[in-house]
């Protein structure tokens, strides 16, 4: 599981979204029938103007549903507010009789959804994400391993096994004191490396660490064993928790690379099982490194590897 | 060497390929001296397993002598002469603690594609799809067999390839089908398809004690087959299943059915084959469920429906209400294979069953696009088809 530390969108901002939506919608799909409805239709402008406006509500739509810091779009729909009330206060200016009422009604109803925008944006900007958290990824996964809990504690306890069924780990060299070296590989093949400490490590039970110094990735990360009920082995749970090169876009491109990080963690457990259960990582032709969520994209076909060209 | 590779629906080539390599070192490598083309193969063939892929090796029945072993084999020697069961186990997770080999935790890399299908992935198999491995298959000359240790049986006497070959999958799959039936004396069994597996399904039906074994297809040289093994035979093109089985069992049903049939059933009415045939073209069903339909709501209530055919994906029009309300259990699974490889081999050596009654063509590995198009569409009364590299 990933989790990006969301909050959760305010009702009033999720409601302001799908009105948006609704407009946004109406505008474009029917901009003639929405400008003869506000009496503005005798202007040749109107059509291209609704339909202008339609798209800057879908705009608002989208920021609004799917921001987890919704506060500058609220903003950037009162700005959207105030855009409209001068252009509908022209418009009152250029007319008379029905149509004239018309506009006015419609600049009465915009002024009340402004005050509405005005107190949803206030309420945002307090209630804004404290840390900046998003920057932080974290993830868990988990997996029954049919071995004695004190076993699987122990192989994992030596970081320099790590590499053996984490792949994108090179190398872990681990020196005194409960510190260690890690390379890793990037995921544009850019070497990444840090050191780590270990905070807590209680015997058969848990093991955590973090990244020190200056990692070019921040990272911190967690395994907990404990008896699996009625015999069946051993529940490892990982929790990984790091700040992603490049912040969230970053994390979103490696994403687009088949480096799903959730994927990882699950491919590398997966990979951690085999080698308890059976000594190493099972490999076919159609993936002859093993379980890779890269690969699983992109598999051999299932004919024999030539020797010496695994790919 | 030479492999039978999947080329795209409805064509198979006979190609060189690299010979294989060990890759773990619990894996053999087996020259192929005899294997045949299975029912699901044909599922493949028409197209209906997804995750298949150009060049794929088809084949997951097949038996030969051990060549080559990796560093950690420990019971298998070059020379050994192997039948090789078709699911891939590692024998050491807690499903094959258990005897539960088809469903290994450790034996498929590509564990995600088939979680994202299934919710959690079965064991790899040969030859049968990149969701369930991506491991090349035994229709060639030679194969990689991985767990060397944990799934070849040796044969150790002078038993033929052809009396043997089939404990690699339909045999144990037949007998697995009439075991799930939980079968007491007086029982009568209801067997839908009356191919290979069907014909083994009703012989181990008896051998545990069935009174008697009904057989339903469609093809007549497959129902005598099924009458010579001493069921009774119902044509599903000429009767309707469900009053004939009513009235052969004076109202109460099948105590258990076996659907040995799976995801590309035929309906005797063209109406209704059509809406699953057309549903299943165009992806909206990946299977055609109308044995399966058929055994649930024929089965006697609080009876046992055993499913045996495979099945790849989604099916239409299930008839859970039936289910449920009648108390019926259903069994299913791809065959624990390595479970019945000794006391079916005992079986075989002791002449309670001799295997190759099924099998009606053999042919050689180069023939395997004729073989194909032969079993596909049951020309010659195309029964079973050995290859023979």
């Amino acid at each position: 599981m990933v989790e990006e530390h969301e909050h959760p969108i305010p009702p009033l901002v999720r409601a302001l979204g799908w009105t948006s939506l609704g407009l946004g919608v109406a505008q474009l799909a029917a901009p003639g029938a929405v400008s003869r409805l506000a009496g503005v239709d005798d202007s040749p402008k109107a059509f291209g103007a609704v339909a202008l406006v339609g798209v800057r509500e879908l705009f608002h739509a989208a920021t609004l549903l799917s921001s987890r810091d919704p506060a500058p779009w609220v903003w950037a729909r009162v700005a959207g507010d105030a855009l409209d009330l001068t252009l509908l206060g022209r418009a009152i200016a250029g007319r008379t009789g029905w149509r004239r009422g018309r506009v006015t009604a419609l600049a009465a109803t915009v002024a009340v959804v402004t005050a509405t925008d005005l107190c949803a944006a206030i309420r945002a900007s307090r209630h804004r994400p404290k840390e900046r958290s998003a920057r932080w990824m974290s993830l868990h996964a988990a997996v029954t391993i049919n071995r004695p809990r004190e076993d699987v504690y122990r192989y994992w306890r030596d970081f320099e096994n790590l590499p053996r069924f984490m792949t994108h780990l090179e190398s872990v060299r681990t020196t005194s004191d409960g510190r260690s070296h890690w390379k890793a590989k990037g995921p544009v093949k850019k070497a990444i490396e840090w050191d780590a400490v270990i905070v807590e490590d209680r015997s058969g039970e848990v093991i955590t660490w973090r990244s020190t110094g200056k990692a070019t990735v921040d990272n911190s990360g967690s395994v907990r064993f404990t008896d699996a009920p009625g015999g069946r082995g051993t529940e490892v749970r990982v929790n990984l928790r790091y700040a992603p090169p490049g912040g969230k876009v970053g994390a979103a491109f490696a994403r687009l690379l088949g480096e799903h990080p959730e994927q990882q963690v699950r491919d590398d457990l997966r990979r951690f099982k085999q080698v308890m259960e059976i000594g190493e990582v099972v490999r076919s032709e159609g993936s002859p490194e093993g379980t890779r969520a890269l690969r699983q994209a992109v598999q051999r076909p299932a004919q024999p590897v030539m020797s010496g060209s695994a790919s | 060497m030479k492999a039978n590779c999947w080329m795209g629906r409805n064509t198979v080539e006979v190609q060189e390929v690299p010979d294989p390599t060990i890759l773990n070192a619990h894996d053999a490598i087996v020259r192929v001296t005899s294997t045949a083309i299975c029912g699901s193969d044909l599922h493949l063939y028409d197209g209906y397993i997804p995750t298949m892929k150009k060049g794929d090796i088809l084949g997951h029945e097949f038996m030969g002598e051990v060549v080559e072993v990796g560093p950690e084999v420990r019971k298998l020697r070059v020379g050994d002469r192997v039948v090789v069961p078709f699911p891939i186990a590692c024998g050491a997770c807690g499903a094959c603690e258990h005897g539960m080999y088809s469903v290994c935790e450790n034996s498929n890399p590509n564990a995600g594609m088939a979680e994202k299908l299934m919710g959690h992935s079965p064991a790899g198999i040969f030859g049968y799809s990149h969701m369930l491995g991506g491991y090349p298959g035994g229709q060639a000359e030679y194969a990689r067999v991985p767990f060397a240790d944990v799934g070849p049986i040796k044969i150790e006497d002078d038993l033929p390839d052809e009396q043997v070959l089939f404990l690699s999958d339909i045999l144990p799959t037949g007998w697995m089908g009439a075991e799930m039936c939980d079968i007491k004396p007086g029982d009568v069994i209801a067997v839908w398809g009356a191919g290979p597996v069907g014909q083994f399904a009703i012989a181990s039906a008896f051998l545990m004690g069935a009174e008697r074994v009904i057989s339903i297809d469609r093809f007549p040289y497959r129902l005598r087959k099924a009458e010579r093994a001493g069921a009774e035979t119902l044509d599903y093109e000429k009767v309707d299943v469900l009053d004939a089985l009513r009235d052969m069992t004076a109202g109460r049903g099948p105590d258990a059915c076996i659907d040995a049939v799976g995801m590309e059933a035929h309906h005797p009415a063209g109406v209704a084959h059509a809406y699953d045939r057309a549903r299943q073209a165009t992806r909206m069903e990946t299977d055609r469920p109308h044995a399966l339909r058929e055994a649930i709501m024929s089965c006697r209530n609080g009876g046992v429906v055993s499913v045996i055919g495979v099945y790849g994906g989604l099916i239409d029009k299930f008839p859970m209400g039936s289910l449920m309300n009648r108390s019926l259990t259903m069994r299913s699974g791809q065959c624990h294979v390595q479970r019945y490889l000794k006391p079916l081999l005992g079986r075989i050596r002791n002449g309670d069953i001799d295997p190759s009654f099924v099998i009606s063509h053999r042919m050689r590995l180069q023939d395997a696009p004729r073989a194909y198009e032969m079993f596909k569409h049951k020309q010659d009364e195309c029964n079973k088809i050995v290859l023979t590299p």
